[in-house]
């Protein structure tokens, strides 16, 4: 019981990271009905920076402080995805207004391999560290309930808690303030948006710099976790399912979808994976999705799509 | 007139003289391919390990050439993605006069390669990695596990935890957990590991990690469960750093994990830093060796004069000494087939397959190049591919690397058996007739 417990909340915490990195995904499809392939490379772009100014910084500046110069790197970091954000939208977004969704995705894919090109270009692709004190050692509890106790990743657990925080400030920032009822307003349709004055440009600009953000954040806990390197842009891949099964255009959806997956994919590789010699655990997160699909096309909070013929 | 013809002439005499010293500099190129994956996942492990690479070929022209003969060379990039590196193989092999020698650095990509080299008559080079039984030169002609396989990685793991144990003895009733890359290369050692297992009566638990193996959770919540006395690390790139943040995470003791030798580098370990301290790898020979002879050479004779291809601070690093020692094995099978063949002259794939199967690097050709301390003598013959079986074990103290433990020798009465049995296969089923210790003398 005990072990299947770890397993449980082992999974949970890992599903409210892939959470996070669902909900750029989520965040710009809303608002814009692009689907951001460029999630994944954003992520890694952001952490690439993160990591390599905080080790300039003391260089730089002569400050010893880790926290000041990881604070002054988050925000060098920030400003960078804002430009980002700025520039996909005057470069790329711009020019595709109204085009097929295909064409979008398509756009986002190259942003992808162009983010992760020039990501490694500018800051290395070694192996980085992002060290923002998360702690590394595990804390056992419920010694006196269970028999060896259960342990907790105390890494993982303050992951979490950042993740649920940014996650339910988010779902805040689109339901109750204007911006985030302007952003629902442009993604269910550009034309209509436009026709009442909501600036198209502004507001894929204003959900790109928030993607860029959700990735800086994602980047942090993710590069804190694994360090900073090329693999971080395959996380993108981990929040895929979690996408298809929560649904693009829902907050709700990234968080719950997160959790089915996190502990979907645990549990399967622990109680499934040694009857067929392991290593499953990244598909099944995608039959899992599968699964879900048949019975709801839309995704467990996705909008249902009806069409006039 | 007269003038406007002479000069035409002078021109075209001209044009012609350095097209045939261009073609006579050319035909004295002896041409390596370089395979690289500076980008992508495994990035980080295959930089330093190009790096030492083409340094040392850079070297190697600095000291002359290989008797004069000038060393050419040509990177490409495949990602550690094996189509990309047969692509690569493809583009690169007929190029300046035909590629000397391959070497992939991808168990993956020798797999796919071991049939076309043949075909193309150009020998592989996989130190410390490829095939197992490609040790056996009767079947796999034109492959070269210089150094060491899997299987003697493998073997020298068991040996040093039964010593530190106390004895083959005392491993019945063992756990030793293999976590391992889900790939041709993590599957490598499995063979020899049920085989010791078999023999010694520990129980052999396996864990697949899937590419590139960042997600390791579940992987190290089920060695929590079945707490292995033991756990063999057989990760590549980032997967290692992951397994030891998880085993970190996890609890397990840091200095019950083993890696192999592509899980016992400087990007393995320096970002988890004092969370890896106690953490140990076999060494293949080789471990950071920043005092040698040769890296002392590169540092005053490329680095020194801005011709360095990687960061100063590399050079003398794990992976760096194993590029480095990769194409030493290379140019010495060339210099060696041209002692057959002849001084001064480029040399074929088969002249230097033939130099690759006579190699005899003694401690005093290791001293005057510069490999003193770093590597022990490697002898080869048409029939032992491999030339030497030995290695050592070093420990992560922090901040460095450290052997700690003496030389062992992989034990031929296992491994010798599992190599001419799976080599047999082989042979049978690619319709292969082994070379007689006749036809090696040919």
């Amino acid at each position: 019981m005990a072990f299947f417990l770890e397993t449980l909340i082992g999974g949970l915490m890992a599903g409210m990271l892939y959470s996070l990195v669902a909900l750029g995904f989520v965040l710009i499809f809303k608002a814009s009905g692009v689907f951001n392939f460029a999630q994944g490379a954003m992520v890694l772009f952001a952490a690439l920076a993160m990591a390599r100014f905080s080790e300039w910084i003391p260089g730089w500046l002569g400050v010893a402080n880790p926290i000041i110069a990881n604070i002054l790197a988050f925000i060098i970091a920030a400003l960078i995805m804002f430009v980002v954000a700025w520039l996909i939208e005057r470069l790329v977004l711009r020019h595709l207004v109204n085009q097929e969704g295909a064409t979008l995705l398509m756009a986002t894919l190259g942003i992808a391999y162009f983010l992760e090109g020039v990501g490694q270009t500018i800051f290395g692709s070694d192996i980085y560290k992002i060290d923002v004190g998360m702690p590394k050692d595990p804390v056992l509890m419920l010694e006196s309930v269970f028999e060896g106790g259960i342990l907790i990743n105390k890494e993982d657990f303050y992951a979490a808690l950042i993740a649920a925080a940014l996650v339910a400030a988010l779902a805040l920032f689109f339901q109750k303030t204007g911006t985030g009822r302007a952003l629902r307003a442009v993604a269910d349709d550009h034309q209509a948006a436009q026709s009442i004055g909501i600036p198209l440009n502004r507001i894929w600009v204003i959900v790109w710099c928030v993607a860029g953000i959700v990735a800086l954040v994602a980047g942090i806990i993710w590069g804190s976790k694994l360090g900073v390197q090329f693999s971080l842009a395959t996380v993108a891949l981990r929040a895929l399912p979690v996408v298809i099964l929560g649904g693009l255009t829902s907050v709700p959806g990234a968080i719950v979808g997160g959790l089915i997956i996190g502990v979907g994919e645990k549990l399967s590789e622990v109680y499934l994976g040694p009857l067929v010699g392991g290593g499953i655990e990244i598909w099944f997160a995608y039959m899992l999705a599968l699964v879900f699909l048949l019975f709801r096309p839309q995704g467990l909070f996705g909008e249902k799509i009806i069409d006039r013929v | 007139m007269k003038l406007r013809k002479l000069a035409l002439t002078a021109s075209l005499a001209a044009i012609g003289l350095s097209s045939a010293l261009t073609a006579y500099a050319q035909a004295k190129e002896q041409f390596f391919p370089v395979l690289v994956y500076r980008t992508g996942a495994y990035g980080p492990n295959g930089t330093p390990w190009a790096n030492g690479y083409v340094d040392y070929l850079k070297l190697v022209n600095a000291r002359g050439g290989i008797n004069g003969v000038k060393l050419s060379f040509e990177e490409c990039e495949f990602g550690y993605a094996t189509d990309r590196g047969v692509e690569c193989y493809e583009r690169l092999k007929g190029k300046h006069g035909g590629g000397t020698v391959f070497q992939p650095l991808s168990t993956g990509v020798t797999f796919a390669l071991t049939e076309k080299a043949a075909v193309d008559k150009i020998p592989l080079i996989t130190a410390g990695y490829g095939r197992s039984e490609s040790q056996n030169g009767a079947v796999f002609t034109w492959n070269f596990p210089l150094l060491g396989t899997y299987w003697v990685g493998a073997d020298v793991l068991i040996q040093h935890i039964a010593k530190k144990e106390g004895g083959y003895d005392k491993l019945k009733g063992k756990k030793i957990a293999l976590v391992y890359h889900d790939s041709p290369y993590g599957k490598e050692p499995i063979a020899l590991l049920e085989e010791r297992a078999r023999m010694h009566g520990f129980n052999l638990q396996l864990l697949p990690v899937a590419h590139p193996g960042v997600e390791q959770k579940a992987t190290w919540l089920q060695i929590r469960q079945n707490r292995p006395d033991f756990v063999l690390l057989w990760g590549w790139g980032v997967m290692n750093s992951t397994s030891l943040k998880e085993a970190q995470a996890t609890g397990f003791p840091r200095d019950k994990m083993y890696g192999i030798w592509w899980a016992g580098a400087e990007p393995d370990v320096k970002d988890v830093g004092d969370g890896a301290k106690g953490y140990n790898a076999v060494a293949l020979q080789h471990g950071a060796e920043p005092n040698s002879a040769v890296v002392k050479e590169v540092l005053e004779k490329l680095h020194g004069k801005g011709q360095g291809t990687g960061p100063k601070e590399e050079v003398g690093s794990v992976l760096y000494m194993r590029g480095m020692i990769s194409a030493m094995l290379g140019v010495e099978g060339v210099a060696q087939a041209q002692t057959r063949y002849g001084k001064g002259k480029v040399m074929t794939g088969e002249q230097v397959r033939w130099g690759l199967e006579n190699l005899n690097l003694d401690q005093k050709k290791l001293d005057a190049i510069g490999f003193a301390g770093v590597m022990r003598p490697v002898q080869t013959s048409c029939l032992d591919h491999m030339g030497s079986s030995w290695a050592r074990i070093h420990t992560w103290n922090g901040s460095k690397w450290e052997f700690s433990s003496d030389w062992y020798q992989a034990d031929e009465k296992v491994i010798r058996p599992m190599v001419m049995l799976t080599s047999a296969k082989y042979a049978e089923e690619k319709k292969i007739t082994p070379r007689t210790p006749e036809q090696c003398k040919q």
